[in-house]
């Protein structure tokens, strides 16, 4: 049967799994959404934001993709757990933290 | 090359989102910023000791890492990747593989300090082309914050709870970055999240590349455990740096580097008064606690500025 996470439903029996429980693909979790987790919502105002970069290192959740171009992007809603520390460490208060709505 | 944090962060990241890390943990920006240090073109093999970031980032049939990941136990994270990279120079030997792979383990400071230290201690003295990653947050966090030997003097931890009895953790925090250099081996980081990653990214970066064994050890706060709101993680970073509680430096084949001096030394309590941990050293009749965290801070201050002016 097939060991791709896709296919790894609460149907497949213990004894259907991969021994040792290995995975044979990388970066799977990137199917779990995380942002649900969250209380409170970064947003950016790119008026205020003059691409100094300092947001992106500081995401323990990979939330704030840079491109190829050096620009950081929108966050990534999906993975987004709103910790806040990207709202802290702005220096140009572009990034605020509203209430996510219900 | 000077360091750009622009073309830093353009670089591919290692670690996928969905990994079920706490909102605001420390440990993930350690490991995300030091898989970027790799060189585009080279593999790694990462292996984990039993920790909160093994445990949230490997969880069946959903991996957070990219790239090759192995976990054994608890305490053998050094034996493990040092048996990888033995495989692996073999086989290179052998003509089997061409690529270029790097061997990077990371532990908590469980896993680091206490429980791995032997099997860290032995990769090491057997001289092996690997990286020993130590994301430092100063206890027992996947467990429900109990003390480890990293934890700091006074610190309230669920084994350790500060109250009319005993004043916190008794013991002072173990040195472990020291007992790695006496190891005699070529590469020794201690380093935290600061500013724009320079410090963390060189140094990742040359305990990687640096052939033989490298140890780094990463102050990588946990808002949890050390009891502050999970926004403030580079506003205690600084603190820690700014108080020379945790000071940056690295020892090249021996030789001492102080890599930041503050222009001026912070009193501890600028560190101390940011973590619920540390409280209870600010009740009328404890001023005794704080004093002494501040004499040990000058002490193992002024002894590294003595290694690094040798």
């Amino acid at each position: 049967m097939s060991h791709l996470a896709k296919d790894m439903t609460p149907d497949v029996t213990w004894k259907d799994i991969t021994p040792g429980c290995n995975i044979f693909e990388g970066g799977t979790s990137a199917a779990v959404e995380t942002g649900d987790w969250r209380t409170m919502r970064p947003v950016i105002d790119w008026d205020k934001c003059r691409q100094c970069l300092l947001c992106a290192p500081v995401c323990p959740d990979l939330s704030i993709p840079v491109g190829p171009d050096g620009k950081r992007g929108e966050f990534n809603y999906f993975f987004c757990k709103g910790c806040g520390i990207c709202s802290n460490v702005c220096p140009f208060g572009a990034i605020t933290m509203v209430k996510e709505a219900k | 090359m000077s360091y750009s944090l622009k073309e830093n962060l353009m670089k591919e990241e290692r670690l996928s989102g969905g990994h079920r890390m706490c909102a605001g943990c420390g440990s993930p920006i350690a490991v995300r910023t030091v898989l970027r240090a790799l060189e585009p073109e080279d593999k790694a093999v990462v292996c984990s000791a039993t920790s909160c970031l093994e445990v949230s980032t490997f969880m069946y049939p959903y991996t957070a890492w990219k790239g090759s990941f192995i976990h054994n136990a608890f305490e053998n994270a050094g034996a493990t990747i040092s048996g990888v990279e033995t495989a692996y120079k073999v086989m290179k030997k052998k003509g089997q593989l061409d690529d270029t792979w790097k061997f990077i383990a990371f532990g908590g400071d469980g896993g680091t300090y206490d429980i791995g230290l032997q099997s860290l201690s032995g990769a090491m003295e057997r001289g092996h082309d690997m990286v020993y990653v130590c994301y430092d947050n100063e206890a027992y966090m996947n467990t429900g914050i109990q003390r480890s030997s990293s934890t700091p003097h006074f610190a309230d931890t669920t084994t350790t709870p500060a109250g009319t009895v005993i004043p916190g953790k008794l013991q002072k925090k173990k040195d472990l970055t020291k007992i790695m250099v006496a190891h005699g081996i070529p590469y020794v980081g201690q380093t935290t999240f600061i500013g724009n990653f320079k410090d963390i990214s060189e140094k990742a970066h040359r305990a990687i590349y640096t052939p033989g064994p490298a140890f780094l050890n990463v102050m990588a706060p946990c808002p949890r455990g050390w009891r502050y709101p999970s926004e403030k993680l580079m506003k205690v970073t600084k603190a820690a740096v700014e108080t020379c509680v945790w000071p940056l430096y690295e020892v090249i084949e021996g030789k001492y580097i102080l890599s930041y001096e503050p222009k001026q030394k912070k009193p501890v309590e600028e560190y101390l008064k940011l973590q619920g941990r540390f409280a209870h050293m600010f009740r009328p009749g404890n001023e005794w606690m704080i004093r002494q965290v501040q004499e040990e801070v000058d002490r193992n201050w002024e002894a590294l500025l003595t290694l690094c002016n040798l």
